[in-house]
């Protein structure tokens, strides 16, 4: 697209755009720390992992700042105003999946203390699915692929069957042996927290998907999270 | 046929369109200055006008009651109606016309008369308003219409050119609404205002479109995009692309349109 006759302006936007790809990053490493922590059983890691949430709250606060002088000084329509609406959003959904990254990696104690190794790697294997899915939708965010962006949308569907049978697998776990109760509660809490991580992927993949089209992504896909109606009756 | 053959029994309800142009072109000697519009304009509606200077959109909206006839080798082409009668039909008189498609310019231009005269003068040159009693009503109503009686009632006999420039234009939108038009013109009406002025002319347009059809010329995107219903993007003559207001400041369909708004344009 054309630069702004005004340079300041299509400045604006270019450090927006740096801004989300830098807190992005920010937020992927996190996940990653935080997963990280519980797969190697890494307490100094997880506990860092805690206190570096700041940064990315920091990052989620010059965003918005940024986009609400722009909009005050701009007064931007079409394209831009696009532009800056959905950095905002996705600047939103960012900082929530760096708190779930925080989340469970306060949970990491917990769970390292007493958790049977076979239900970590259900665990990790669901977390790098997500990961995948929040690099995958900040490259299309920085390169306005909507084609990218719409795979995304349609895989999560994946992490939602990954949660179902992690849900299921770590119930048996409980019924096993109640000494796995606690930390295994705490895993799936971190799993649903992953599961979590999937939906604001998803959110932005429906953001990048208006930012380009100009039109929102119809979302009529079918709720695969059943792990509401589950029950202990599985294992019987 | 002449301009009162043209029905005025029904009031054009929402959404009718009340002018059309097909093919619309202009030329100003051998240039052509306006390529083939086609446009529908709804009628009780705002409707804006923009494009970078020399656009066309100037001379567009002179073509809808004919003031480019005055203008020495201006040649009007193309089929323009007003509720499916054609405006320039030779046996059509201007002076009507004109009353009916009502014009409001970039600079206010009151004439040298009192404040009451100014607004008496359509209605007594059109033979409306026939004693003193009714042609008061007329000039009260038009004022009060206007936003502007309570600030002149007490200084009616004093000269147009003695208000400001705010009110000055509500002045001339007074005069304008007292022939009892259908479609009002404004070109351009609040660049010489001030934000305030400006915000009174836009609460007007938005009151005033309840009975009248109003078609704006405007330099200010963001006014377009406050008072319109519906924008026309023209471009070189051409008309780019015309929709729903709220539609072309969101997600225009012409990247030309894109570049305008968005303040790419060279």
């Amino acid at each position: 697209m054309n630069d702004h006759i005004v340079k300041a302006f299509s400045e604006e936007l270019a450090s927006l755009g740096q801004k989300i790809a830098t807190m992005g990053g920010l937020a992927e490493r996190q996940l990653s720390d935080a997963v990280t922590s519980i797969e190697r059983n890494d307490l100094v890691l997880a506990e860092r992992t805690v206190k570096a949430d700041v940064e990315i709250d920091t990052a989620e606060r010059e965003i918005e700042s940024l986009t609400i002088l722009m909009i005050a000084r701009r007064q931007p329509v079409a394209s831009d105003l696009r532009e800056i609406m959905v950095a905002l959003k996705i600047a939103n959904d960012l900082e929530r999946i760096g708190d779930l990254a925080k989340n469970i990696a306060r949970r990491a104690e917990r769970i390292i203390e007493n958790h049977p190794h076979r239900a970590i790697s259900g665990f990790v294997r669901m977390s790098r699915a997500a990961m995948q899915q929040v690099n995958d939708v900040l490259v299309a965010y920085s390169s306005r692929d909507t084609e990218k962006a719409l795979a995304v949308w349609k895989a999560d569907e994946d992490i939602d069957e990954l949660y179902n049978s992690l849900f299921r697998e770590l119930l048996t776990y409980m019924m096993e042996d109640p000494r796995n109760i606690g930390s295994c509660t705490h895993l799936l809490f971190g799993a649903k927290n992953i599961e979590r991580v999937g939906d604001h992927a998803t959110n932005i993949a429906e953001n990048v998907y208006y930012l380009v089209e100009g039109e929102p992504l119809f979302d009529d896909r079918v709720r695969l999270d059943n792990t509401e109606s589950s029950s202990a009756e599985i294992a019987n | 046929m002449t301009i009162n053959e043209i029905s005025t029994e029904d009031a054009p309800a929402v959404g009718d369109v009340i002018m059309r142009t097909r093919n619309a072109s202009v030329f100003y000697g051998e240039k052509q200055a306006l390529f083939d519009i086609n446009l529908d304009i709804n009628a009780c509606s705002v409707t804006s006008l923009i494009g970078p200077s020399g656009c066309g959109k100037s001379t567009f909206l002179r073509c809808l009651n004919r003031m480019n006839d005055t203008i020495e080798n201006a040649r009007v082409t193309g089929s323009y109606l007003l509720r499916g009668s054609d405006i320039y039909s030779p046996k059509l008189d201007v002076v009507e016309l004109r009353a009916r498609v009502g014009m409001v310019f970039q600079k206010p231009n009151p004439f040298p008369k009192s404040i009451f005269e100014n607004v008496a003068y359509g209605p007594r040159i059109h033979g409306i308003g026939g004693n003193k009693d009714e042609l008061e009503k007329i000039v009260v109503n038009s004022l009060t219409k206007a936003g502007l009686l309570d600030e002149v009632k007490d200084r009616m006999h004093e000269p147009g050119t003695s208000l400001s420039g705010g009110q000055q234009q509500r002045l001339c939108i007074a005069r304008a609404i007292a022939v009892n038009p259908e479609v009002i013109l404004m070109d351009e009406p609040c660049s010489a205002l001030d934000p305030i002025a400006t915000a009174r002319i836009e609460e007007l347009i938005d009151e005033l479109r309840e009975n009248y059809t109003i078609i704006i010329v405007t330099h200010s995107m963001q006014q377009a995009a406050r008072v319109s219903h519906r924008t026309a993007f023209f471009h070189l003559g051409i008309l780019v692309e015309e929709g729903e207001t709220d539609h072309i400041f969101t997600n225009p369909n012409d990247t030309r349109t894109q570049d305008y708004i968005t303040g790419r344009f060279g």
